[in-house]
């Protein structure tokens, strides 16, 4: 079978808009980068090609190593305790009735804040000397400087990353459960199933897709954080903090050293990318599969 | 297995129902033998899921109580009561495969490996599931899944009784018929109180041997398919049941006589004076209602014939009162008026919706 098709082309004018915004908030500014990873710079806008040579210094570099360490301990550690937590915040807040809508706000507040505030929420809250936070730890006779100990610093961020970002599991874990026919949970009591096997066999289960989701959302999100540790810490104490974003900008706009902070950049993005499509392989595969 | 009744029994789904408004359920006293097989009939919205949901203890009733042979079992939950239930929409456990959906109602109750195995094979062989015993569940079509659902509850080989919420509103017509004959012949096999709740009469009367017919949180009628069929206890049923439904006249009626539309029609009981004040109807099936000989009969006007196959429906109107009327395929009508005549001893007399019962 044809269609009876109109060759007109003038069409390619209509498309013209799209391709025009592509390549200003895409293409131009991604190719800039590309062009800065290959080549040496000096004032005046002296370049010289290199080749692969900052892709290779970059890769070979210590403290890329340890910035890609850290960041990918911070990522592991926000993902552990946010996505249990927010499934098991879920789990308890109210499925029908007035509590609903407050429950639903209260969860969504952190979220609605600009993340240069949570990171200066956060800096004030947790200060040793007048912070309500580093006051009331301290006061309890545990010594805690965020701004002096490395281990304070990282449990710092990582509780205002959780406090900032437990919400998005809590209501896509709750959007999840609402989902579920309440026939399943009648079900389930008629066949004598405990709390936990309910859970198990008919509340994950269905959570499945929107806990992929919020794992990929936080997986990427937390892998490209920059704002509120650079607001809370700015990547200190020494380099504790420093994840990849922070030490990208550190080298690009602190040493202005365009070559090696375009490759880096470039490194991280394909990890991003990379990262990003091996997790949803596996697990819409694993969907496939059951 | 357990007698079940339910005494006073009332809910409403409000925390302090005033009127009768209120009351999802009124108050209503049935009981259920052993080994029955009940179908709870009626509308969207009359009350028999609600009813169902008391009985499996899924809902905790407002007021009265329910009792598995003669213990009250109002506070226990659906498993103390070891009830199995099958639901409108197809409950399986997605992750699991389909033994492992048919087993875990024994594994949850600690039921022991081996003869937990033994069950599990003996009802999918019953269920016609063996082929597909080790796929998971997810994959399988809405029949098969809703036939998991009852496996699930025919497993449990002690159930006090198996209740069935409109299990075949989501299956494909034709394996419809395939199901229900299925259920008859699972409940001649296992001898389990089955009730099954539906607003399709053609699944209730195949099912069951007793009919429950609800309407707006009431209980209309129990009885046989045959006895809603022949004396409908309310113009409801009568209307309900059958297909087309009982035709309902006004009229009056005085001793052996009743009068339609200033024509006096026969009756094969005699009445007492009815209440000034109620409504008094006639009600006929169409199956009772015959096309008169020339000359005979009250003249009606025909609206409309509806071929039916085997048999035709004659839609007539008697002094603007419509009436179906069920004529012989062979019967000729022509033109727009006929005559008609009653079976006289399938006529009844209701008073307000409830019928009457006459002297001989």
């Amino acid at each position: 079978m044809t269609l009876d098709k109109t060759v007109n082309n003038r069409a390619w004018f209509m498309v013209l808009p799209v391709l025009v915004l592509v390549a200003f908030n895409a293409v131009i500014p991604l190719m800039t980068v590309v062009n800065y990873s290959v080549q040496e710079s000096f004032a005046g806008n002296v370049f010289f090609f290199e080749g692969s040579k900052w892709f290779e210094q970059v890769l070979h570099s210590e403290r890329f190593h340890a910035a890609l360490l850290r960041q990918l301990a911070f990522t592991a550690t926000i993902l552990a305790i946010e996505i249990p937590l927010g499934v098991g915040i879920a789990l308890t807040m109210p499925r029908k009735g007035p509590w609903v809508s407050v429950c639903l706000v209260l969860m969504a507040l952190p979220l609605l804040i600009p993340w240069n505030v949570v990171g200066a929420i956060w800096n004030i809250f947790a200060l040793p000397s007048f912070g309500l936070l580093g006051r009331a730890i301290n006061g309890l006779g545990i010594s805690y400087n965020f701004t002096r100990d490395a281990g304070d610093a990282w449990f710092t961020l990582v509780l205002m990353d959780v406090w900032h970002w437990t919400s998005l599991v809590v209501l896509l874990a709750y959007a999840g459960l609402m989902a579920i026919p309440n026939a399943y949970y009648q079900a389930a009591k008629i066949d004598g199933a405990s709390r936990w096997a309910v859970f198990r066999y008919i509340q994950l289960p269905k959570m499945r897709r929107v806990l992929t989701i919020a794992v990929l959302l936080r997986l990427m999100d937390s892998f490209m954080i920059y704002t509120e540790p650079f607001v809370l810490t700015g990547g200190g104490p020494g380099n504790s903090t420093t994840l990849l974003s922070i030490d990208l900008v550190k080298i690009a706009l602190g040493q202005f050293d365009l070559g090696p902070a375009a490759a880096m950049s470039l490194i991280y993005f394909l990890m991003v990318l990379a990262m990003s499509w091996v997790f949803y392989t596996v697990m819409t595969r694993e969907e496939a599969r059951t | 297995m357990a007698r079940i009744e339910l005494a006073s029994l009332a809910h409403a789904y409000g925390p302090r129902p005033r009127g009768d408004a209120d009351y999802a359920l009124k108050t209503i006293n049935l009981e259920f033998k052993p080994g029955g097989a009940y179908a709870l009939l009626g509308p969207s919205g009359c009350g028999k899921t609600t009813l169902l949901n008391l009985i499996s203890g899924l809902l905790v009733p407002t007021e009265g109580s329910v009792l598995f042979d003669g213990t009250d079992v109002t506070e226990q939950t659906s498993e103390q009561r070891n009830i199995a239930q099958v639901f409108q929409f197809p409950v399986v456990y997605d992750t699991m495969t389909v033994y492992e959906n048919l087993a875990f109602p024994l594994r949850n109750r600690g039921v022991a490996r081996q003869a937990l195995d033994l069950r599990v094979r003996e009802i999918a062989e019953m269920l016609g599931l063996t082929p597909s015993l080790m796929q998971k569940a997810r994959r399988l079509t809405a029949d098969a899944k809703q036939k998991i659902s009852l496996g699930r509850g025919l497993v449990r080989a002690d159930v006090s009784a198996m209740l069935f919420d409109e299990p075949l509103t989501v299956i494909d017509p034709q394996l419809k018929w395939e199901l229900r004959s299925q259920l008859k012949q699972l409940h001649r096999q296992v001898g389990t109180t089955m009730i099954y709740v539906t607003h399709d009469q053609t699944e209730a009367l195949t099912f069951a041997d007793t009919v429950i017919v609800m309407y707006d949180g009431r209980i209309l009628q129990v009885g046989s398919p045959q006895e809603l069929f022949e004396r409908p206890h309310h113009t409801f049923v009568g209307y309900f049941i059958g297909s087309p439904g009982m035709n309902i006249l006004h009229a009056s009626v005085e001793g052996r006589t009743a009068t339609v539309a200033g024509r006096a029609i026969p009756l094969p009981r005699a009445y007492d004076r009815l209440a000034d004040r109620a409504r008094v109807e006639l009600g006929i099936r169409p199956e009772f209602v015959r096309i008169a000989p020339q000359g005979e009969g009250v003249p009606v006007r025909i609206n409309r014939i509806d071929d039916v196959g085997r048999f035709k429906i004659a839609r007539v109107s008697l002094d603007g009162q419509a009436l179906s009327v069920m004529v012989g395929e062979d019967t000729q009508l022509s033109g727009d008026s006929a005559a008609i005549e009653f079976d006289r001893a399938h006529l009844h007399v209701y008073a307000d919706g409830q019928l009457v019962d006459g002297k001989a």
